[in-house]
């Protein structure tokens, strides 16, 4: 967790000999503490406090970087059990799994299509963060060439798997400076892909399916060769096991009861034998239960959607809800003679109007008001969704051109701005809706006979 | 220095309630920690999963359901036992849809045959659900437990408004009571109080704290039953200790996601299943003790889904 300046001064010479460039040791803490200068900058703080510092500062789960450039992934930093307390920081990267035994025809055609499923939800362009390509052939030459026909295809990130340390050498000298995930460090192998991860500065996976006890010594092994930027594995067990150890290594993580856990977790989703829907369920849980890289092996669209949909909701921050733009909504396909109700950007007030009025079966325009993602009462109640709200959204957002007709009808919710709202849009005929948006398509019926 | 396991201390437990009649029932809750975690407590065996059954050919139903049935829509009773029989499910939730004002203002009384019809005809417990409009559902359901008298059925959604109609009938009848309240926990807490105040044993109430569907509020019930069981199981407050429900069809098939053509999106009627289910299993890992969905291979997934989180190795 962040120490405070005073906690960091402590371990301070607090001589204020100024050669940090402070006048006091204080002063220097007080920067410390807000991270704008480095610890390096005191040459006489003692090796000691230093690793103290060090280690108290650290975030109780490391941030880790996979990749470079606009498409690297971050995961790790996450200081929460349970997402109403504080956000969830980093949405997991959902990977896509290649093996070096498919045909180039075939790679070529499911990394394309990786690259190319994106979806746009609420302002958000939802993506795949990673491609993994698994070196299954054990030739050399074979998964080098299998990472540069996917290289060629696609931007995301890559993770590299391999057992075998001369071949993930080869692989990584392929790829340098492009940051991969190495997968994996393991029993046999850890001081060699270790080694190997120093050397091209990548993050490494750390992967014991023997439970955690294992995982967390292997881990610290690992470290113990100069490597930080560690994803953990905890191998393939049952979905129930999985969560298990998930929730154990995010709650040992954030106690910092043990070394070993504090960083990311990978899992596969799609284990042999796990059917397609199947694959997509495990991933979701493992996106609510905190998994950082999540594997799949099948990645269709319409197994993507609901997997992308539900990262979002559950990395939605719960203080600062989705908002959706202030801007005229088209549900069904409205004429100009169609009705034209205004509601707040909140996207669930958004998503609950928008959906009674697709039950009307009623083509509408839904004029959405921006007052910072509140919904309707709340708004009104801060004074963001007033009559002068109302009139300036009405007037600017483009609906007068759009629609002939000035039948305007407010939430029920705010029926007692309907005096001024009339008298500012004089020439509108301003109309109360029902309270509950359930009630909308009986509303619209009758208004329309 | 081995892992020590770090296991949360739970001081209080879900209630167990068991609906239906002779051999024919079926238990929600009776656990004691947060979903799934069986290393640390009594957690889930199975999550009881009932299919969704109208008094009326549904309109706004999509093809992937018209599909399986359409044939049996003119009659609940066939419907019903399609469901339990063809299907599977462990529950049948029959939804009086056409009692709505708008949409039939159909009687009390007509609502009352077919669950009499349906309750004769399926071995599996029923639930009873009005139509969502506060006045009506309590004269219906108030008519349709005196039908069901002796079947132990669980019948709502008693809300804020109506509750008190809702809970006298079921007290009267050996029912138990679905009550439903909006996206907060202190809303569902007082709604709890009240019933028990009203003499309905705590030990009879089933919540719904408003579910929602993936990409429509999700992470809303999510929360708010994430924080019910912390409450619950943390606090031991025993106004929070009714295991919840989750209406999970009726949201699921409501977004356009589940049933819309759109190429960018593949194939629709898997898509549409996995919305279900998965909207289904993300109202699971963060407290429902109980689904009621409408696509028997959405629920037939989801029990897949179960199965896996309730096998712990070791
Ligand atoms: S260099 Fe170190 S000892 Fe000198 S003033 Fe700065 S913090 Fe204090």
């Amino acid at each position: 967790m962040a120490l405070t300046g005073i906690q960091i001064y402590k371990h301070l010479p607090k001589t204020n000999c100024k050669e940090c460039g402070f006048p006091t040791c204080l002063a220097f803490a007080m920067k410390l503490s807000q991270k704008q200068v480095e610890l390096e900058k005191c040459p006489y703080v003692s090796d000691d406090a230093k690793a103290l510092l060090v280690e108290e500062s650290a975030p109780p789960i490391r941030k880790v970087v996979i990749g470079t450039g606009e498409k690297l992934l971050e995961v790790g930093e996450e200081t929460v059990l349970f997402r109403h307390e504080k956000t969830f920081v980093h949405p997991p990267g959902i990977t896509l799994l290649v093996e070096d035994t498919l045909g180039t025809d075939e790679l070529q055609k499911r990394v394309k299509q990786a690259q190319a499923a994106s979806f746009e939800r609420v302002g958000q362009q939802l993506c795949l963060g990673l491609i993994m390509v698994q070196n299954i052939s054990k030739d050399k030459d074979k998964f080098v060439q299998t990472i540069d026909v996917t290289q060629q295809n696609t931007d995301l990130p890559l993770v590299l798997a391999s057992s075998d340390a001369a071949i993930m050498e080869a692989a990584l000298e392929k790829t340098a400076g492009l940051k991969p995930l190495i997968y994996a460090a393991t029993e046999d192998n850890y001081e060699a892909m270790a080694a190997l991860a120093k050397k091209h500065a990548c993050p490494l996976a750390v992967c014991h399916s023997g439970g955690l006890d294992k995982l967390t010594e292997l881990a610290d092994k690992v470290v113990g060769q100069g490597v930080n930027d560690l994803v953990l594995d905890p191998g393939i067990h049952s979905l129930g096991t999985t969560v298990a150890y998930l929730t154990q290594i995010r709650r040992a993580a954030l106690k910092k009861s043990a070394k070993g856990l504090g960083f990311p977790v990978m899992v596969f989703a799609g284990p042999q034998g796990v059917d397609a829907q199947q694959e997509v369920l495990r991933a979701g849980v493992y996106i609510m239960k905190y998994a950082a890289v999540i594997v799949l092996r099948s990645a269709e669209n319409w197994q993507l959607l609901p997997l992308f949909t539900l990262k979002q909701n559950i990395y939605t921050d719960p203080q600062q809800p989705l908002q959706v733009e202030e801007n005229v909504y088209k549900i069904g396909e409205p004429d100009e003679n169609s009705p034209i109700l205004i509601t707040t950007n909140f996207s669930l007030t958004y998503f609950i109007v928008a959906g009674e009025i697709e039950n009307s079966k009623m083509p509408a325009w839904l004029v959405i008001a921006d007052v910072e993602g509140m919904s309707v009462l709340t708004a009104w109640a801060a004074d963001k969704f007033n009559a002068d709200k109302i009139a300036k959204v009405v007037n600017t957002c483009g609906i007068k051109e759009q629609a002939r007709n000035r039948n305007l009808i407010l939430p029920g919710a705010v029926a007692v701005l309907y005096g001024e709202v009339a008298e500012l849009l004089p020439e509108w005929k301003v109309m109360v809706g029902p309270r509950e948006a359930s009630n909308l398509p009986k509303f619209m019926k009758e208004q329309s006979v | 220095m081995p892992f020590a396991i770090p296991k949360e201390t739970y001081n209080g437990k879900i209630n167990s309630v068991t609906v239906g009649k002779d051999a024919n029932t079926v238990s929600l809750g009776g656990i004691s920690t947060y979903p799934f975690l069986g290393f640390e407590g009594q957690s889930q065996a199975s999550i009881p999963i009932a299919l969704e059954v109208w008094n009326s050919a549904p309109l706004d139903w999509p093809l992937a359901l018209n599909e399986l049935y359409g044939d049996v829509y003119a009659d609940p009773v066939k419907w019903a036992l399609t469901c339990q029989d063809k299907y599977k499910a462990d529950m049948i939730a029959l939804r009086l849809a056409s009692t709505h004002p708008d949409q039939g203002d159909t009687s009390p009384e007509d609502a009352a045959q077919v669950v009499k019809q349906v309750l004769e005809a399926i071995e599996v417990p029923l639930i009873i659900l009005g139509a969502n409009h506060i006045e009506k559902d309590a004269e219906v359901l108030k008519a349709c437990a005196e039908a069901a008298s002796g079947y132990n059925c669980l019948i709502g959604k008693a809300q804020e408004k109506n509750y008190k109609t809702i809970a006298a009938a079921a007290m009267a009848y050996g029912h138990y009571v679905l009550a439903l309240s909006n996206l907060d926990i202190n809303l569902a807490k007082q709604l709890n109080i009240l019933l028990t105040q009203m003499g309905v044993k705590e030990e009879r109430i089933v919540m719904d704290t408003m579910s929602s569907s993936l990409g429509y509020g999700l992470e809303y019930s999510y929360s708010v039953m994430e924080r019910v069981r912390m409450a619950a199981l943390k606090q031991n407050d025993t106004m929070v200790q009714m295991p919840i429900i989750s209406d999970v069809g009726i949201e699921a098939w409501k977004a356009k996601e589940s049933k819309v053509d759109e190429a960018a999106w593949g194939d629709t009627h898997a898509r549409g299943i996995l919305w279900e289910a998965t909207t289904a299993v993300g109202l699971l890992m963060s407290g429902s003790d109980a689904l009621i969905m409408r696509h028997p291979e959405a629920l037939k997934q989801v029990r897949k889904t179960v199965a896996d989180l309730t096998s712990v190795e070791g």
